[in-house]
């Protein structure tokens, strides 16, 4: 009988100790990061040191930009941030000047060995690295939970990006939707696939990509499995443009004939290639390059081209 | 030349060398002297000296020491001036054990990666001894040095394939590839540094057993095999030395270039010496010459800093290339010494 009692008298303290804790102001949140391990946030934090763009294109679309102290040599939009201290790179971190700065969060891609350094010496660390349209709704949904922004305003913001990717999908004629897609990354050349970010935002539009998933998000393409392809729209980044023409049989593909070849600058590549609030901004400037070949091979030029080619 | 240096007295400039060197790297970092002066009343600056400086200075004698050593030992065991501690595939293993590890578990099998408890630190060191066990494999033992050689020359040729192979297929990994492949002290902790002086104590006390084997061996061949001395078993172990010592230093600074070559070469133009003192010798000069280059490294373009594999390839190369000239202007070769 004792022990019965003693078992409820327990029971109900640890009960009474879990409704003071729901019962305090300012909670401590648990976050998953991208190792599924816990990472427990006590306060919202002041000071955050972002070593990932699209880490820091998060935060400042969650309007926390002005909490950032230190940011990765790679970070560079919004403009507000070009003035804060950078601390190295995503991979070469400078432990020093992060633990210098006093950072209450430090936001870092998953495989570094910064991160775990940094961890060891006692900062809180959150390793988040988004890959693909999943990837960034939960790295934003994380990130504003471990910012402590309530979960109303987040969504309310996140929603408007997903308008806009939605949008952009729209824009799309019927013409732009048939067209299948060469999206080049790097001149080697490494192509991306449907499984890769941008090819998941051109899946989303419905356009085919002549790379399947199957074949890794980034492959290395061999240069004629494009001209066997004959791709109807090429997107490539600026360092691509004066290698593609001097490649065997290149100069016979019909989007480089037709001049449905989009250039993409660097601040456009950065825009398409990071898995961040700013997917609706590359999602737009895709359908304007696919509107803009679709209507180029409705012109007579274009449609002489293709004719010749047949 | 100034082979006059006694070895002890060599020994106790280089020490004291590595420690001055030591105290110079709680000074340099991207904080400067900074740190120092607030580190009074400033528990971070207190934190960036006694936990981020002293370790990793400490970690670059710890691992240069490694590196010196197992490139006294090399070039002992095979008779020859430009073995280096690589030699026997330990580097390509150790970034195909990075690579594969990187493949596997950088795209978001992290769970797993945790599980195994094993970090990109502990890969490294597996591949490079995995190589190491390869090579040996492949020359059928230890006991024709030549066919070690070259087993160790095509392992590091086809473990690099690989790992090119790999970096190819998940081209997101070479980045992450290519910082290990510089070489960094930046991540080395306490616990790192405790490792790697055990491995160095435990492989500088099984090279001492066999110093004199070394020594016999200078003699040629033959002239060892007629003196004695177990040859078969100082060669087992002094492949394990190399690869234990080259794995646990590659897995925790990376791939550092040259300091496993040049410190044995400086220390054998410096004093003259028998193999017990070479050996002890040549892993201060590796500690000093390492942990001074990384001073160099934070240093040089403060706040920002090098990776210290790339100056000592600058430094290295530099050093090797004018000590050459100079043999060869003053008659003296480097195999005169061999």
């Amino acid at each position: 009988m004792a022990e019965r009692w003693r078992a409820l008298r327990q029971a109900l303290t640890w009960l009474g100790l879990v409704v003071f804790g729901l019962l305090q102001p300012a909670q401590a949140i648990t976050v998953l990061d991208d190792r599924q391990q816990k990472v427990q946030i006590t306060h919202a934090p002041q000071r955050i040191v972002s070593l990932l763009p699209s880490l820091t294109e998060t935060v400042c679309a969650l309007s926390q930009c002005y909490k950032l102290v230190g940011l990765d040599r790679f970070s560079n939009w919004p403009d507000s941030v070009k003035s804060v201290p950078r601390v190295g790179g995503g991979l070469d971190p400078n432990i020093e000047s992060i633990v210098a700065l006093k950072p209450d969060l430090v936001l870092a891609a998953g495989s570094t060995r910064g991160a775990d350094r940094l961890q060891a010496l006692g900062l809180t660390v959150l390793r988040l690295e988004p890959r693909n349209h999943a990837d960034a709704q939960r790295v934003w949904r994380t990130v504003a939970q471990a910012l402590h922004v309530p979960a109303v305003d987040s969504e309310r913001v996140w929603q408007g990006i997903e308008a806009g990717v939605q949008a952009a999908v729209q824009s799309l004629s019927t013409a732009a939707r048939q067209q299948r897609v060469y999206f080049e990354v790097s001149p080697t050349p490494y192509g991306a696939s449907e499984s890769s970010f941008m090819g998941e935002t051109l899946t989303r539009m419905g356009v085919t990509n002549i790379l399947p998933a199957s074949m890794g998000p980034f492959p290395q393409v061999n240069p004629e499995w494009v001209v066997q392809a004959q791709p109807d729209v090429i997107m490539a980044g600026n360092s691509s443009r004066a290698s593609m023409l001097q490649r065997p049989g290149w100069g016979r593909l019909r989007a480089m004939q037709g001049q449905r070849l989009c250039v993409f600058k660097q601040d456009e590549s950065d825009m398409l290639v990071r898995a961040g609030p700013r997917m609706a901004e590359g999602a737009k400037l895709m359908a304007q390059c696919l509107n803009r070949a679709a209507a180029q091979a409705d012109t007579p030029a274009g449609q002489e081209t293709r004719g010749a080619l047949r | 030349m100034t082979a006059q240096n006694s070895a002890p007295r060599m020994a106790l400039m280089l020490l004291s060398l590595g420690l001055a060197a030591v105290l110079l790297g709680t000074v340099a970092g991207s904080q400067g002297l900074q740190a120092w002066w607030a580190a009074g009343n400033d528990g971070v600056s207190r934190q960036i000296i006694l936990d981020i400086r002293l370790p990793r200075s400490l970690g670059a004698w710890l691992g240069g020491a490694l590196l010196g050593l197992a490139g006294a030992v090399a070039q002992g065991l095979f008779r020859n001036p430009l073995a280096d501690p690589y030699l026997l595939g330990s580097a390509s293993g150790a970034s195909l054990g990075v690579g594969i590890y990187l493949s596997l578990f950088g795209g978001g099998a992290w769970a797993l990666s945790s599980w195994l408890g094993l970090g990109l630190t502990g890969a490294a060191f597996l591949g490079a001894v995995l190589a190491v066990l390869l090579t040996l494999l492949l020359a059928r033992g230890v006991q024709q040095t030549l066919r070690l050689l070259l087993a160790g020359v095509v392992v590091g040729v086809v473990l690099g394939a690989v790992t090119s192979l790999i970096s190819l297929l998940q081209p997101q990994v070479l980045q992450a590839m290519q910082g290990f492949m510089l070489g960094s002290t930046a991540f080395v902790s306490w616990l790192a540094c405790f490792t790697l002086s055990m491995v160095l104590a435990l492989c500088m006390a099984l090279a001492w057993v066999f110093a004199r084997v070394l020594d016999a061996l200078s003699l040629g061949e033959a002239t060892a095999q007629s003196l004695g001395v177990p040859l078969y078993w100082a060669r087992l172990v002094l492949v394990g030395v190399i690869s234990l010592a080259t794995g646990a230093a590659v897995a925790h600074i990376g791939l550092v270039a040259f300091v496993g070559l040049a410190a044995p070469h400086l220390v054998r133009s410096l004093v003259r010496c028998t193999y017990a003192w070479r050996l002890f010798l040549s892993a201060l000069m590796g500690g000093a010459m390492l942990l001074l280059a990384d001073v160099m490294a934070r240093v040089l373009f403060a706040p920002q800093e090098l990776p210290v594999g790339v100056l000592t390839a600058v430094l290295g190369g530099g050093y090797l290339l004018w000590r050459v000239y100079r043999d060869a202007d003053t008659g003296s070769g480097v195999r005169g010494r061999a």
